[in-house]
């Protein structure tokens, strides 16, 4: 009985003093003076502008990269080849790699002496410190998610509906959306979520790719961070609890998503 | 899950069976491998080459500068020592979520993943909001090293937890009950039964967050002070010289981060795979 009152203090002492505290405590700032000020914060030019900016890398990225993951995961799922381990090595780097070397990364590529840059410049195309550099660091942070959400599900699944399917005569496109997306979709959609997550965050590689210029290459992260840094900590707590509670949504869909494809896995 | 680069086992692979929607399977390959390429190992590449542009000599100058030396030291001191507190509260969370029963256990346990759901910035923000200067309990840790253990320890705090909640779930209570009708103390149970159990998730836990804490930025640059041989870990060290011109040196750094990264993930790919087959 001790022991277990004992366990538990030390679990909810930890989260206590970890998260719960630290986040309660940045609501209560915010709205220390009301919804007035931090209001009054979020809808300046710079605060919405960095919101736009924001989903705009959402809207971006995460499709490219859910269309990206899942016809990766069906190779390498379902089709044996001695390439796939390495591929299969490659997706994992972005976990693994510090966001502010993925920064350095692209501004060597597209940086004006980089090896793109200045091909790219002639061209007028303009990436490093401008949208389409940020869009490529959120792209690759945010790489891994749907193929490793995908893969497995795709494992658990098999292969005879989708025989069954193509033995009766559907073409490759019919199988898929008929078939196999149905049965995949919440390991899918999970995928898309920590997806989102990643790149409405991203804050290490997209500030050195992007030179975080108020009201045109700053998203909320950013603007965060700049904010706080100029002393103006009413528009930083805004801008927080903004992302914050977009995390929390993504928190709650997480655990229903999560549950959703658990539940897909053991069903089968 | 996030962040569980767990490696594929050998497929169930069909020959001629599935064939994938939209193009032949040789055009998807080209299609996957261009598409790696381009965004992830050409700006990697890119990353060797410059931290290679002024030879050996100026790379390993760069690396074994003090600057460098301090930030290295203090970034795998201080993940080691994040991964270890990390180790014994994320099991004793993941316990009590599996085997504990209380009102709120799906709101605690969807709060896990919080960290990895909180944008960086935002979990600084927030943990100087307790812990810095202005801190409503008086406990004022900000600009020391203590504030980057406290952040990294918010930010890989799901690791662990995560990885041991599935193998406490499978576990067999049978065993532990014999053992204590054999006579067995609690601490006793733990050490030979429940621990030798749990030990390979705590060690893929381990690794994955200590791959996590050593390129951290985001939760730090606000709350550590980023004071040079003090509390400047790797990762801002090499965005400092990026900004005062030194790429070649930045590049170096990274490429040191990165051999170590590397190193983990196949450190962890080789556990999955003993796991899968043990």
């Amino acid at each position: 009985m001790t022991a277990k009152w004992g366990l538990r203090s030390l679990a909810f002492g930890y989260l206590g003093l970890l998260l719960i505290a630290p986040v309660g405590m940045i609501f209560y700032k915010t709205f220390e003076h009301g919804i007035g000020p931090p209001l009054d914060a979020m809808t300046s030019p710079d605060a919405l502008h960095a919101i736009w900016l924001t989903l705009l890398m959402v809207a971006v990225a995460v499709p490219l990269n859910t269309v990206f993951g899942v016809g990766c995961a069906l190779l390498l799922v379902r089709h044996r080849w001695k390439g796939n381990a390495i591929i299969d090595a490659v997706i994992n780097l972005p976990f693994a790699i510090s966001p502010i070397v993925i920064g350095l990364s692209l501004f060597l590529l597209y940086g004006d002496q980089g090896w793109f840059g200045p091909t790219l410049a002639e061209w007028g195309i303009e990436v490093l410190f401008s949208v389409p550099g940020m869009i490529l660091a959120s792209i690759f942070v945010s790489l891994p998610f749907v193929v490793r959400e995908t893969v497995p599900v795709l494992q658990e699944i098999g292969t005879e509906q989708e025989q069954a399917a193509s033995t009766l005569g559907a073409n490759a496109w019919q199988t898929f959306w008929r078939i196999t997306l149905p049965a995949i979709r919440w390991g899918v959609a999970y995928g898309v979520v920590l997806t989102v997550a990643r790149v409405l965050g991203e804050f290490g590689a997209v500030t050195i790719v992007s030179g975080s210029i108020s009201g045109q290459t700053q998203t909320l992260p950013l603007f965060v961070a700049k904010s706080f840094e100029q002393f103006n900590e009413q528009a930083a707590y805004a801008g927080a609890i903004v992302l914050a509670l977009l995390a929390l949504t993504t928190l709650l869909l997480m655990s229903v998503g999560g549950r959703k494809a658990h539940a897909t896995k053991e069903g089968s | 899950m996030e962040g569980h680069p767990a490696t594929i086992s050998a497929a169930p692979s069909r020959a001629g069976g599935i064939r994938l929607p939209g193009m032949g399977v040789g055009l998807g390959r080209g299609t996957v491998v261009l598409y790696l390429s381009l965004i992830v190992l050409l700006p990697l590449a890119a990353v060797v080459d410059e931290s290679l542009s002024g030879g050996l000599g100026a790379f390993w100058s760069s690396v074994s500068g003090a600057e460098s030396v301090a930030a290295l030291k203090l970034t795998v001191i201080s993940s080691l020592i994040v991964v270890a507190i990390n180790a014994f509260f994320g099991t004793i969370i993941a316990w009590v979520l599996v085997r504990d029963e209380f009102p709120g256990k799906g709101a605690v346990n969807a709060l896990i993943d919080l960290p990895f759901a909180l944008p960086t910035i935002v979990a600084g923000l927030t943990l100087l909001t307790l812990y810095g200067s202005e801190s409503p309990i008086g406990l004022d840790v900000a600009f020391t090293r203590v504030a980057i253990i406290v952040a990294l320890c918010f930010i890989t705090l799901p690791f662990v937890t995560r990885a041991v909640q599935p193998l406490l779930m499978e576990m067999d209570t049978e065993m532990e009950e014999a053992a204590t009708s054999l006579g067995a103390g609690g601490f006793t149970v733990f050490r030979r039964i429940i621990f030798p159990n749990l030990l390979p998730g705590i060690l893929a836990g381990v690794l994955l967050a200590f791959a996590r804490a050593l390129g951290e930025y985001g939760s730090l640059i606000l709350i550590s002070g980023n004071i040079p041989f003090k509390t400047e870990v790797s990762s801002v060290f090499i965005r400092s010289q990026i900004e005062s011109g030194n790429v070649s040196g930045a590049s170096a750094v990274s490429v040191v981060l990165l051999a170590i990264s590397l190193a983990l993930l196949v450190a962890v790919s080789l556990f999955a795979r003993a796991g899968a087959r043990g």
